[in-house]
């Protein structure tokens, strides 16, 4: 075991690992965050995504002692409690289903729209082709990303459509 | 109170008595973590034969359904669970509806078995359809029940009495009003409701008709949906409790084969190793940290014999297996025949036959089986995503052999697995780990081992044959399905949960599956169906095991049938619609669900919102790359009908399928939320696409090589259709019906979609491919084999 130090969603730690654990079990278990979950462990599946200095990595591949920068997870994309365009989005287009794959679909369109703001169909499909979803929520989260591309160009979240409660 | 803050609440509410419980009955918190093992151990041991703490609720008591609140505000407590498909929020808008309280003033706590009444969990697409039911009833007697106290208070009959919104007031002077918060607040309904079963409860207020009814049938955020988004919720995967530890299996390398020995010295020296836990073929070890467990887990030496004969053929010699192996059925039926199929035949202008397969399909949920165990004081608590709790309860309690009473499931949040969730294996093997250790222990599945050891979906092989007479009219069809499904596991069945085949606490005989028969209302006046079973060499302890998958066979039936269907169509040189619309419209008589009548407004609103033109298939063929057609398909599910329509594009240089265009008509009664019926319905349409193009089980003779995302292929996001059109045909022929009831939504709908493909597939390239999934190596060599 080494003490490792992270800064993960703006705050700095320290931790005690073995230096090839994978982040993903770090953030989980050590961190206590809910956000990147373990699918495959193989970096197949995109569950676990986090970015780390905004690109989007697959922690379950990653061994913790490699992480140079700053880490980001799904709970670190809304600080002030402020929802992202992309979670605003999300929620406004009734995304997930089981939801157990937004962490990774979420996150990887970040890292898209970061890119490329205003993408295509095509590009939509290909910067997201993949992340999984079992579910089949595939269609939703391209509608969505497309309605986040037009709130940020706004400057704000699309309010459409009064919400009930 | 809002959605977004709901949510957290509501988890929050189901945590918070767990941890009640736990301090109040373990006392565990305040033990060192050094000493916590051996104490708890120590408790286990000597705890008396009492009643246990977690009695079943009472389902006759209003007081377990409903708790009113001093803010004036409801929570709900339904034996549901919601994997995904939003039903949760629509408990709520049925229950407020009944109850007459703003949706927002509401939360519904769902599927934890010591705080709800045991409704079986999910399953069935029966949401709506059966179970929101009882939630009904109980919430309109509440509402009885509260106007009568009302009555008492104000000294007002209660026909004077009006209520809006939770409050209730004098109908001539409203300064006399009394909200249902102080009318109950801090005390109980105490009122026994009646019916012999959870399907039957009732008290004695009358449902709302349709018309009555305000939230429902509105589209409102789901409110599981904010919290799956910001990172707040907490998921099955993620509870810590003091002490716990982690577990991983090692499996078999070979189905049947024989542990012969294990040499624990391989992991001994291993940081934060606890324990090799072995019995029979059940190998598992145990760590402090996760990481330590996945490590000990591969590098646990272990040797295995091979079984003497092969357990199952290959994945690509399976169908010529099924074609001949007896039928295993354990009740074999005689043919269900209409008419004379034998007269129709030898009268028949045209004959035509064909052959139709299905392979072995996964459930390869996101996430693999996992579950939590917490053994401390003599009870055993389960954290898990088991769809159906309370079996899992009864299960866990059974293969233990604990008093059920000892034993309780908290429900939470997980991937979706349509049917593996409740055919699950990780609670009994964390609950046996956590036996023997005293300690709460967390197993969680490997993704090589979930794709290769769940359920699988049952192969079929469909053989069909069709009469037309002179005028081109289907007169007379003979359908044969065989299914391989002999070794069916239940869901949370102790004698067949992997953990007690490998020890060798199995049943004796496996549950045979079935073979379903066709679901449709054309009058074909002559037909001859026989459904049989058949069984893979090896029956236990086997990666090729069958459970139940979104609509267990219906995909695989539906594939045959009406892929048959468009082939008779072919032969006639009909247009694939119109042939279908004249076979339902060549009978009148209807049944009670209006079936009939209803199957046809599903194929005009489908054909309507894609812009059908009539025309036989296949259309002709293109001279590019990429081949264009459509196909339709139809069918039902209990009393809910769709309709599909895909548009494909054939690339006759590679072979890849991309269904650019999805239409599907639906009908299933009452919609209680539109919105969330349309997402539910577009996801299903899709997992309805994953299966037609990639989903296929491969294996060699001794194993199951399908272990990963690229062996057993799903959907991508590249495969997504430009456009999802969902139709919801509502109510025909009565859309004004004041009593129409909800039907099921959710499986129906993948059902027709494989043949759909197919049927597209045809249109575009004029080749019938009779195998799924329509994968491009096996399209190219069709369309070779026809010269396309």
């Amino acid at each position: 075991m080494s003490k490792i130090d992270l800064k993960v969603n703006g705050r700095s730690l320290s931790v005690e690992s073995e230096p090839a654990t994978p982040l993903l079990y770090i953030l989980r278990n050590e961190v206590g965050l809910e956000g990147p979950k373990f699918g495959c462990g193989l970096g197949q599946c995109g569950a676990c995504t986090v970015l780390i200095n905004g690109a989007a990595v697959r922690s379950c591949i990653t061994p913790v002692s490699a992480v140079k920068g700053e880490i980001t997870t799904l709970e670190g994309l809304a600080p002030q409690g402020k929802l992202h365009p992309l979670q605003q989005a999300w929620i406004d287009e009734q995304v997930p289903q089981c939801g157990f794959c937004q962490n990774g679909q979420i996150l990887n369109a970040k890292v898209l729209l970061d890119k490329t703001p205003h993408p295509t169909n095509a590009q939509i499909r290909q910067a997201m082709n993949d992340t999984l979803c079992r579910c089949m929520s595939y269609y939703r989260v391209q509608t969505a990303i497309k309605r986040a591309s037009k709130a940020m160009a706004a400057g704000s979240p699309v309010a459409e459509e009064g919400v009930v409660a | 109170m809002s959605i977004r803050n709901s949510v957290p609440q509501q988890v929050e509410d189901v945590l918070a008595l767990h941890r009640r419980g736990f301090l109040k009955s373990a006392g565990l918190l305040m033990a060192s973590l050094g000493s916590w093992a051996t104490e708890a151990a120590a408790q286990s041991a000597t705890t008396s034969q009492g009643p246990g703490p977690y009695p079943i609720l009472d389902f006759r008591q209003v007081d377990s359904w409903i708790v009113i609140h001093e803010n004036n505000t409801a929570t709900f407590y339904v034996g549901k669970t919601d994997p995904g498909q939003g039903t949760g929020t629509g408990f709520r808008q049925l229950m407020s509806d009944e109850l007459d309280i703003a949706f927002d003033k509401t939360t519904c706590i769902m599927g934890s078995t010591d705080i709800t009444v045991d409704q079986i969990g999910s399953g069935g697409s029966t949401a709506m359809e059966r179970d929101s039911w009882p939630m009904r009833r109980v919430a309109a007697e509440a509402r009885r029940v509260l106007l009568e106290m009302a009555s008492t208070r104000l000294g007002v009959p209660v026909d004077q009495l009006t209520v809006n919104n939770a409050v209730i007031t004098a109908k001539s002077d409203a300064s006399k009003r009394v909200s249902y918060g102080e009318l109950i607040a801090g005390k109980k309904f105490h009122v026994t409701l009646t019916g012999d079963s959870i399907y039957t409860v009732t008290g004695k207020a009358k449902t709302k008709t349709v018309p009555e009814l305000k939230y429902t049938g509105q589209s409102l955020q789901r409110d599981d949906i904010p919290a799956k988004v910001d990172g707040t919720l907490k998921w099955g995967t993620g509870v810590k409790l003091p002490g716990m530890v982690h577990a991983r299996n090692v499996k078999p390398p070979y189905a049947c084969a024989k542990l012969a020995a294990i040499d624990e010295s391989s992991v001994k020296s291993l940081p934060g190793f606890i324990k090799v836990i072995n019995k029979g073929n059940y190998v598992a070890v145990v760590c402090e940290r996760e990481e330590q467990a996945i490590r000990a887990a591969r590098q646990l030496k272990t040797t295995w014999e091979k079984p003497a004969t092969a357990p199952f053929p290959t994945s690509e010699k399976l169908f010529d297996y099924m074609r001949t192996a007896p039928s295993a059925s354990p009740r074999p039926s005689a043919p269900a025949v209409v008419g004379n199929p034998d007269g129709a035949f030898s009268a028949a202008a045209k004959t035509i036959e064909a052959e139709y397969e299905i392979p072995f399909q996964g459930h390869t949920a996101l996430g693999g089986a996992h579950a939590l165990a917490d053994p401390s004081n003599g009870q055993m608590t389960i954290y898990s995503n088991d769809m159906k709790t309370y079996g899992m309860r009864r299960c866990v309690a059974t293969f233990l052999g604990m008093p059920a009473d000892r034993v309780r499931v908290v429900y939470m949040a997980g991937p979706q697995g349509f049917g593996r969730s409740a055919a699950e294996d990780a609670a009994c093997e964390a609950a046996w780990i956590a036996r023997d250790l005293g300690r709460p222990v967390r197993m969680q599945w490997m993704r090589d081992e979930e794709t290769a050891w769940d359920t699988k979906s049952p192969a079929f092989f469909v053989k069909m044959r069709g009469a037309l007479d002179a005028a081109g009219r289907l007169s007379g069809y003979d359908y044969l399905a065989r299914s391989c499904d002999l070794n069916h596991v239940g869901y949370n069945e102790p004698d067949t949960v992997l953990i007690a085949q490998l020890m060798g606490a199995r049943r004796a005989n496996p549950a045979a599956g079935s073979a379903a028969m066709p679901s449709d209302m054309y009058a074909i006046p002559n037909r001859k169906m026989v459904g049989e079973v058949v069984g893979l060499p090896a029956l236990w302890e086997t990666p090729l095991r069958t459970g139940n998958l979104r609509d267990p066979n219906g995909p695989q039936a539906t594939f045959a049938t009406e892929s048959f269907i468009d082939e008779a169509a072919a032969a006639a040189q009909a247009d694939p619609l119109e042939f279908r619309l004249n076979l339902l419209q060549a009978a009148t008589g209807d049944d009670s669900g209006f079936r009939r009548a209803r199957s046809i407004a599903v194929l005009k609103a489908a054909a309507k919102a894609y812009g059908w033109e009539p025309r036989p298939s296949p259309v002709r063929r293109g001279t590019g790359n990429i081949l264009t057609g459509r196909g339709i398909a139809y069918t039902f599910r209990g009393l809910t009908m769709v309709a599909q329509i895909a548009e494909v594009e054939v690339n006759r240089q590679t072979g890849h399928v991309w269904a650019k265009r999805l239409v599907c008509a639906h009908d299933c009664g009452l919609v209680v939320n539109p919105d969330g019926l349309r997402y539910t319905v577009e996801c299903g349409a899709l997992y309805g696409l994953s299966r037609a193009l990639h989903e296929e089980v491969r294996f060699n003779t001794e194993k199951v090589t399908s272990v990963d995302w690229f062996s057993h292929p799903t959907l991508r996001h590249a495969d997504t259709p430009d456009r999802i059109d969902v139709v919801q045909v509502n109510g025909d022929p009565n859309p004004n019906r004041p009593d129409l009831p909800p039907y099921g939504a959710g499986e129906a709908v993948l059902k027709p979609m494989l043949a759909a493909i197919g049927n597209a597939i045809f249109d575009a390239t004029g080749v019938r491919i009779r195998r799924v999934p329509f994968r491009p190596d096996r399209v190219l060599a069709a369309l070779k084999a026809a010269k396309v």
